[in-house]
């Protein structure tokens, strides 16, 4: 069962949304403005797509005539941010760990610590009869047996919360132009853009800039390729019979390399510009919980990199068992923390294309 | 503080800034004082949305072209005549190179969208809005070295013969003076004094709501008057508009715009109709409906629509009253019940055939037999549920200013000023008399606003 989402969050945007529905000064910066404008009335679930299509770019708000103190108080990135946070809390699956870690960096950091402990049982107790690198340490099938779950629980999880999100806003037959459309806009990141290409009002204010565009593409083309790595290793483990560890000049290595100082960098400018950035214009009950989300995600790449420079020392299984539980933890949490709404923007751009 | 100015400029709109801006790229120092708090900063010009620009051939946001005879003919035409050519033939043809220089300074343009299309050869949208462009502005300018104080007010500007001395300034609670070498005055109209509002409209005035920022009290303007400086336009006109009753009274800005009239009946309220609703569209009607319901007893109309019509028409920002009955709708409004009745029945009665009704164009479906007539889109008011609106007038800006000549210069009867400049609102009315030109009044404040800029450098340099 899902729960219902908090109508005090959706009240509060479909105010706000009438006001610029009137104004409609905003109309060049992103989606959310022209999905808005077409429509007279808002259902809930038309706020929760608006929600999703809302990048957080804060354009709107600095432009905007009617920001406190104007008795109007529009704040609408603040207004959609927390709707858009209830509605992934309200479609997650299953409910009892839906509403856990998006607004609590503390609960990431336990299941971190949690996870670093069940690989670091998992090395103690499993360990490995023979192998060679990091299977010396903890044998392929072990890893096979905890991380294939691992892999495909969140993603049922996902599914399901998707589905009740698509029934939400009233998604209809995907075409696969619609596919492309929305693939396109996130390639590029177009919604951080604003409608003039020069970036977003994050770390500084009115002023425009690509410093949060860029970190989050280092962050998810990161990600993805370090996703790559792992992919390609295993097509060369079963396919061509060539399992680990590989050299440097290896489609492994260079992926998960690059991809790892990406992920690193990214995580750390983007905590960075978190701090800089008004915590007020975004939803400030999920700060803690997008803080702890990203440093997980930047340790994940930080202790692979580690694992590739320490590899061959005494200090491998350890550094082994850190990297492997803050993979597990970020794994298992994916459809419980900041990392869900990869799926829901992407969700949100395939029915704004629609 | 203690830095000497060479050129203070009053105000901090579009034309102050772009003063600010043109006087700093010479090398003077400038200071701006604002009125308003940091959040209000920018005057008027945060409501603004657009600047009308001559080009020969697409100009950036604009395309194909709109040459200085045409522009100045629908100038004309909203002006009545009442135009100084040779002032406003200036601003026309200078306002082409201004946009160049807007983006330069910060400013982006946003293509022609929905709501836009029509003007997309005339007028050049800001990516955003007027605010957008009042923060771009002072970024260029602080970064140009420009001092801004805000929550600054300016007392008195001491005129001695023929230049401003003094200029006194209260901020955080305490009195300043500066002597600065040259002074722009860019700090609008007064159309936020209800009590001068009211000295030059009547009590009427005390009704009015004030669509743009509560902070043009026309402090600076009428101490200059007092000291002689030449004025242009009288206290008693005023810009106006039709706007939704229930807007705040300051600053409410484009959200409160109605425009359901054409698709509507209008009483006052006795629950009288008092014009002809269907006239012409909206946007060539809505400043005519401001004076009409500042005609009206307690400065108030009342639009009655029904179900068919709803949708005709933008999303207001509050909803509109809804009934199911006349009689519940005029209980909402306080309108005597029966009299609605009777003035919307009157009204059905004289509806004729209206299968030509078309929302986008002057129909001709109108009223016969009575009076005032509806001319267009007259249809009964009939299907339930009933909308209501109420309406009143909302004062956009004043015309009253200082009058200046074309280096934006300041005078009294024995002859310039030597080192005082106004640009913007404040000496609008030197080139307007009456009506008003969708984003001419942005042209006008960084025309003259750049103008006021080099000539105040080039007497501080």
């Amino acid at each position: 069962m899902q729960t219902e989402m908090n109508l005090d969050l959706l009240s509060e945007a479909r105010r706000q949304a009438e006001i610029c529905n009137a104004c409609r000064y905003c109309e060049g910066y992103c989606s959310v403005f022209p999905a808005l404008h077409s429509q007279r009335a808002f259902s809930d679930g038309d706020i929760t797509q608006l929600a999703n299509l809302c990048h957080n770019c804060r354009g709107c708000y600095y432009a905007c005539q009617y920001t406190a103190p104007h008795e109007f108080e529009l704040n609408l990135p603040k207004a959609l941010a927390e709707v858009r946070r209830d509605s992934w809390e309200s479609f997650a699956w299953p409910q009892p760990v839906a509403r856990r870690f998006q607004t609590h960096g503390g609960a990431i950091a336990l299941a971190f610590v949690v996870g670093w402990a069940a690989l670091f049982w998992a090395l103690r107790s499993i360990g490995s009869s023979g192998g060679d690198g990091f299977y010396a340490a903890l044998s392929h099938s072990a890893m096979v047996a905890i991380f294939l779950p691992t892999f495909f629980l969140p993603l049922a999880s996902l599914a399901i919360s998707l589905n009740r999100y698509w029934r939400s806003v009233g998604g209809q037959r995907l075409r696969f132009q619609h596919i492309t459309t929305a693939f396109s806009k996130a390639a590029r990141m177009k919604d951080l853009a604003a409608g003039h290409n020069e970036g977003c009002n994050f770390e500084d204010e009115d002023r425009f800039s690509q410093a949060r565009r860029h970190v989050h593409q280092a962050i998810m083309y990161g990600f993805i390729l370090c996703f790559a790595a792992t992919g390609t290793a295993t097509v060369m483990h079963y396919v061509f019979a060539m399992p680990a560890p590989y050299p440097l000049f290896s489609l492994p290595k260079l992926l998960g390399l690059s991809g790892g100082v990406l992920l690193t960098v990214g995580c750390g400018a983007m905590g960075v510009l978190k701090l800089r950035a008004d915590r007020n214009l975004g939803d400030p009950g999920a700060w803690g919980g997008d803080m702890g989300f990203i440093l997980l995600l930047g340790f994940v790449g930080f202790s692979g990199l580690l694992l590739y420079v320490l590899g061959s020392t005494t200090a491998m299984p350890t550094l082994l068992a850190l990297h492997l539980g803050a993979v597990l933890t970020f794994f298992l949490l994916t459809p419980f923390t900041k990392m869900a709404h990869g799926f829901y923007r992407l969700a949100a751009l395939i029915k704004d294309a629609q | 503080m203690t830095t000497e100015y060479d050129i203070a400029v009053i105000g901090g709109g579009n034309a102050a800034l772009c003063a600010a801006m043109t006087a700093a790229e010479t090398g003077a120092k400038v200071l701006i004082l604002e009125t308003a708090p940091k959040a209000y900063r920018g005057g008027n010009s945060r409501h603004t949305r657009n600047f009308r620009c001559m080009h020969e051939g697409p100009l950036g946001p604009l395309v194909d072209d709109y040459n200085e005879d045409e522009y100045f003919d629908d100038l004309m035409k909203v002006t009545g005549g009442k135009t100084n050519e040779k002032l406003a033939r200036l601003a026309i043809r200078t306002s082409e190179e201004c946009l160049p220089w807007m983006q330069e300074h910060g400013v982006r343009f946003q293509p022609p969208l929905s709501g836009t299309l029509s003007l997309a050869r005339t007028n050049a949208f800001f990516m955003g809005g007027g605010k957008s462009l009042v923060n771009a502005y002072y970024r260029t300018a602080v970064g140009l070295g420009v001092d801004v104080l805000y929550e600054a007010a300016v007392t008195h500007l001491q005129l001695d013969g023929d230049q401003v001395t003094r200029v006194d300034y209260t901020h955080n609670g305490t009195s300043h003076s500066i002597s600065p070498k040259s002074v722009i005055v860019a700090s609008g109209g007064f159309q936020a004094d209800t009590n001068w509002l009211t000295r030059a409209w009547g009590p009427a005035a005390q009704n009015f709501l004030i669509r743009g920022t509560p902070y043009n009290r026309g402090v600076v303007l009428a101490d200059l008057l007092d000291q002689n400086v030449r004025q242009v336009g009288d206290a008693d006109q005023c810009h106006a508009v039709a706007i939704d009753g229930r807007a705040p009274k300051f600053d409410g800005g484009i959200v409160t715009r109605l425009d359901c009239v054409p698709f509507s009946v209008v009483v006052n309220k006795h629950a009288e109709r008092f014009y002809d609703e269907g006239e012409d569209v909206w946007p060539k009607r809505y400043a005519i409906w401001g004076r009409l319901v500042a005609a009206q007893p307690d400065q108030v109309g009342y639009v009655i629509s029904d179900a068919k019509s709803l949708n005709l028409f933008m999303p207001s920002v509050f909803p509109p009253l809804k009934a199911d009955s006349l009689e519940e709708l005029a209980g909402m409004m306080d309108l005597p019940p029966a009299k609605l009745r009777e003035t919307v029945d009157g009204f059905n009665a004289a509806c004729g055939d209206t299968s030509a009704f078309h929302p986008t164009e002057l129909d001709g479906v109108a009223t016969h037999g009575i009076t005032p007539a509806k001319t267009n889109w007259a249809r009964p008011i009939s299907q339930a549920p009933f909308y209501g609106y109420s309406l009143r007038t909302g004062v956009t800006f004043t015309y009253l200013g200082l009058k200046v000549d074309e280096k934006a210069q300041c005078s009294t009867s024995t002859g310039p000023i030597r080192n005082l400049w106004a640009a913007g609102e404040t000496m609008a009315g030197s080139i307007l008399g009456q009506g008003y030109l969708a984003g001419f009044g942005m042209t006008i404040g960084t025309v003259f606003g750049r103008i006021a800029g080099q000539k105040a450098a080039s007497y501080a340099n």
